[in-house]
């Protein structure tokens, strides 16, 4: 059998008939439950409280109850567990109230009466980046000599996206438990080592006391990568001071509010042209960073790092900057600052190519990148580049030539093609990941795999299995994978930045070739693999100069769409992409985290439209915020080609994140092709059409 | 006391609760069956899907008085039933399943499907499980996975 044959996911059958227990499936004894005091205010202070009487059974958790640091320990401390007096945004936590019984926690907490010295919020990212307060992080960084270029003219754009949310279909949940002297957080979680990193900062105890056990996480596409820190930390407390269980669960509509979400981003961008070509670019972008930091500068530095996607650009000015509103914190999410990034740069590329009248493919392919060509960053791009090859199998899967040659009115065609770096930003893996995977032969010989890399939906636990049991030559059968529990397995890093298979399944193979000679041993055999910065990673976090990625995966794509004369309607009705992830460890697999991205970008490019008013989101439920559902999926059609990668296991890339990162400016390009119009910001939903065509 | 039965999976059970109580809360709390889950909780995403009386329902929008005297079946009980292993086949050899959580209620739709004697056509099959939503997949492999059962006529081979 090939790495690449599909087999049958190892976690499937359990999840199909209903056997498999999410959080809020666990049962617990003495369990609690708990509900989230949230502030009535986007900005201000908290003059009193009145807590009515507590009645029996039901207590109150507050950042008084929290053991040593009220400080959500993430790249920052900046974000309390609980507020103290200070409000930073709507719906801030300020208790928990827990109870036996959930109708009397209720009842509780509709009688609490909060007093607040209500402050003006900062709920306007444009306004926002005007005043200098109000700025957190700005990186800037030049190549060659963008004032001094000679160009034919210069063209500007500005472009803007509002927010994304994860909607993950199992929400937000963690449970805190105490027995004896270890607090245990169960969670649906990415992270359970970010996780435990907060517990120990906010309960002041090490890890032979703190525990994280992660759950069958039912989504999360980055909504559960720093969120459920917070989360954790306050049900840690809440057990801790009461000695029982504590089940924090959110409501949809809860989860949807106050949750991180996808950055609302402005970017401008100017292109200097000279022959046809462009020769320098201008890359300015904001994003939307909410109350606190978080995640956000990590963000804003994928967006820019790799902001010339596949491109070469010889001169080049960028600049990105953070900025602090009093609106909901933002976070990650699949793309991690991609999809806007890119949605800006494929959409101006492809109104470039229309400006000189040129095919908007064969456009780019004047300026794709190739291997050893310098990066963005100055640093070098190290593995074969077939952009060409990529480019010549999608025109040839889709016709293109005689579709777009073809077309009839009403009906259009958007391409984009654009990388996504494998794995943390610059030397992250190694200076700040450090990732430790292990391999363990057990007594009778079946071999457990020992990281801390979550199963979510992407298929982790089927692919790490396969990687080991290949290598290993034996049935999958032979491989289990061990629930990530800190007692038990190492810190391989979290499970984010497409960097499970790429990174960790490297780590994993190479543990395993080891172990290979030492399966006939007797008794128990324990091999473990430390993360090696590849010599062709050099990065300096100063400058932001250097190679930013390890490994990029490509993809090229076109989308055809149909748009309704009359109501402005958008039917996208075929997606095709062509993929370079290296090799995939699993076609099947590879086809889920496709398929899913395109619809996942389907509804970011055209139906996602989430605002914010006063600081508050303005879309909370199913029914207002609506994602695509069967009616709305395109065909979906995808080839690859196999392009393998020296450092990953059996020459796989990364592909989570890629799939999402080229839909949003392909789609708004065949809208555009359909209309006749220019459009500068998603989702591109009819109101936007009918503007663009005034 | 109440007067109230139901049957639940094949058994016949007494409503000792309210009877304005959501339906999903008595099968996941008080009869601890955790196999539907909640996903929206204003029936948009399909993720608690049962049958009553062979019809599926949203069981986030049903109160208990809506449920007397008639046959509530969840996803414990159907999944021991020859229909339903038809259904995990389908969607094992597809990669349907990624997540998990909108999963049952998605085999339960499916079965509906599969029940109802219609041609399953690709833009019936798309309205029937319009109802559900999912979050990883993109849906085609699902789509696969219902066409694989009717090419073979809902039968094993």
């Amino acid at each position: 059998m090939k790495i690449t044959d599909a087999v049958h996911r190892v976690d499937s059958a359990g999840k199909l008939r209903g056997e498999t227990k999410y959080i809020e499936d666990m049962h617990f004894d003495n369990l609690l439950y708990a509900k989230t005091l949230r502030s009535k205010v986007a900005k201000g202070r908290i003059i009193r409280i009145e807590y009515p009487e507590l009645p029996k059974m039901i207590f109150i958790v507050s950042a008084e109850d929290i053991p040593v640091n009220n400080e959500v320990a993430m790249i920052e401390r900046e974000m309390p567990i609980f507020a103290n007096e200070q409000i930073c945004y709507l719906g801030e936590p300020i208790a928990l109230i827990v109870g036996e019984d959930k109708d009397a926690v209720l009842s509780y907490m509709s009688k609490i009466k909060i007093e607040y010295a209500e402050e003006e919020a900062e709920c306007d990212l444009l306004l926002a980046a005007k005043k200098p307060d109000q700025l957190i992080t700005e990186r800037a960084y030049e190549k060659g000599n963008l004032s001094e270029i000679e160009f034919d003219e210069k063209f500007t754009e500005t472009f803007e996206t509002t927010y994304q949310e994860q909607l993950y279909m199992e929400k937000q949940g963690v449970v805190g438990t105490v027995e004896e002297d270890v607090v245990t957080v169960y969670g649906s979680l990415q992270c359970p080592y970010y996780v435990l990193n907060a517990l120990k900062h906010a309960m002041g105890m090490d890890e032979k006391n703190l525990r994280v056990i992660q759950t069958p996480t039912g989504g999360a596409f980055g909504g559960k990568e720093e969120y459920p820190s917070l989360l954790a930390c306050q049900v840690a407390a809440a057990a801790y001071k009461l000695k029982r269980p504590v089940r924090l669960v959110f409501d949809r509509r809860e989860d949807i509010a106050f949750t991180t979400k996808r950055h609302p981003s402005k970017t401008v961008i100017t292109s200097y042209i000279k022959n046809k070509k462009v020769i320098g670019m201008d890359f300015d972008m904001m994003l939307d960073a909410g109350s606190y930091l978080g995640l956000s500068d990590v963000v804003m530095q994928r967006a820019i790092f790799t902001m010339t996607g596949a491109y070469q650009f010889e001169n080049l000015k960028i600049r990105g900057r953070t900025i602090r509103t009093n609106n909901v914190f933002t976070g990650a999410f699949r793309g991690f600052g991609a999809p806007q990034s890119m949605y800006g740069l494929e959409l101006h590329m492809s109104h470039l190519a229309k400006r000189l009248g040129e095919d908007p493919l064969s456009f780019r392919r004047k300026h794709y990148v190739r291997q050893g060509d310098l990066t963005a960053t100055n640093g070098r791009f190290n593995e074969e580049i077939y952009l060409d090859r990529l480019t010549d199998l999608l025109e040839n899967m889709s016709g293109y030539h005689e579709k777009v040659s073809k077309k009839s009115s009403l009906t259009g065609y958007g391409v984009s093609v654009v990388p996504h770096g494998g794995g943390f930003t610059g030397d992250g893996e190694a200076v700040h990941i450090k990732a430790v995977v292990k391999l363990k032969k057990e007594v009778d010989g079946m071999v457990t795999i020992l990281v801390s890399n979550v199963e979510m939906g992407q298929g982790a636990i089927t692919t790490l299995t396969k990687i080991v049991a290949t290598v290993l030559e034996i049935d999958m059968d032979g491989v289990q994978y061990q629930n990530p529990d800190t007692f038990f397995v190492p810190d391989s890093g979290p499970t984010v930045a497409s960097r499970t298979t790429m990174v960790v399944g490297a780590l994993l193979a190479k543990a395993a070739a080891k172990l290979k000679d030492r399966m006939n041993e007797p008794g128990e055999v324990m091999i473990t693999e430390h993360f090696k910065q590849p010599d062709y990673v050099k990065w300096n976090a100063e400058t932001n100069q250097g190679n930013a990625y390890m490994a990029y995966s490509w993809s090229v794509l076109l989308v055809r769409v149909e748009v309704d004369p009359i109501s402005y309607e958008v039917k996208c009705t075929d997606i095709w992409g062509a993929y370079d992830v290296g090799v995939p460890i699993d076609e099947k697999l590879l086809i889920g985290q496709i398929q899913g991205g395109m619809v996942q970008g389907l509804g970011y490019a055209i139906m996602e439209n989430m605002t914010s008013k006063d600081g508050g989101i303005e879309q909370i439920a199913f029914s207002s915020y609506p994602i695509p559902t069967t009616m709305d999926v395109p065909k979906m059609h995808a080839d690859w080609i196999l392009n393998p990668y020296s450092d990953g296991p059996f020459g796989a890339k990364s592909v989570g994140e890629l799939t999402l990162v080229g839909v949003a400016p392909a789609v708004a390009s065949a809208i555009e092709d359909a209309m006749n119009i220019v459009t500068f910001e998603i989702p591109v939903t009819p109101e936007v059409i009918e503007r663009s065509l005034e | 006391m109440s007067d109230y039965q139901y049957i639940l999976n094949g058994e016949k059970r007494v409503i000792a609760c309210e009877l304005s109580r959501r339906l999903l809360d008595v099968i996941r709390i008080d009869e601890g069956l955790t196999g539907t889950k909640e996903g929206c909780q204003e029936g948009e995403c399909g993720a608690c899907l049962v049958f009553i009386d062979d019809q599926i329902f949203n069981s986030c929008l049903v109160p208990m008085s809506n449920v007397i005297d008639k046959s509530v079946v969840t996803i414990e009980s159907y999944a021991k039933t020859e229909e339903y292993q038809r259904i995990e086949r389908a969607f094992l050899d597809a990669g349907a399943v990624q997540c998990g959580y909108c999963t049952p209620g998605m085999v339960m739709a499916v079965a509906t499907l599969l029940r109802s004697g219609r041609t399953l056509d690709e833009e019936t099959v798309r309205m029937g499980l319009s109802g559900n939503l999912c979050r990883c997949t993109g849906y085609q492999t699902i789509f696969e996975a219902v066409s694989s059962l009717t090419e073979s006529g809902g039968q094993d081979g």
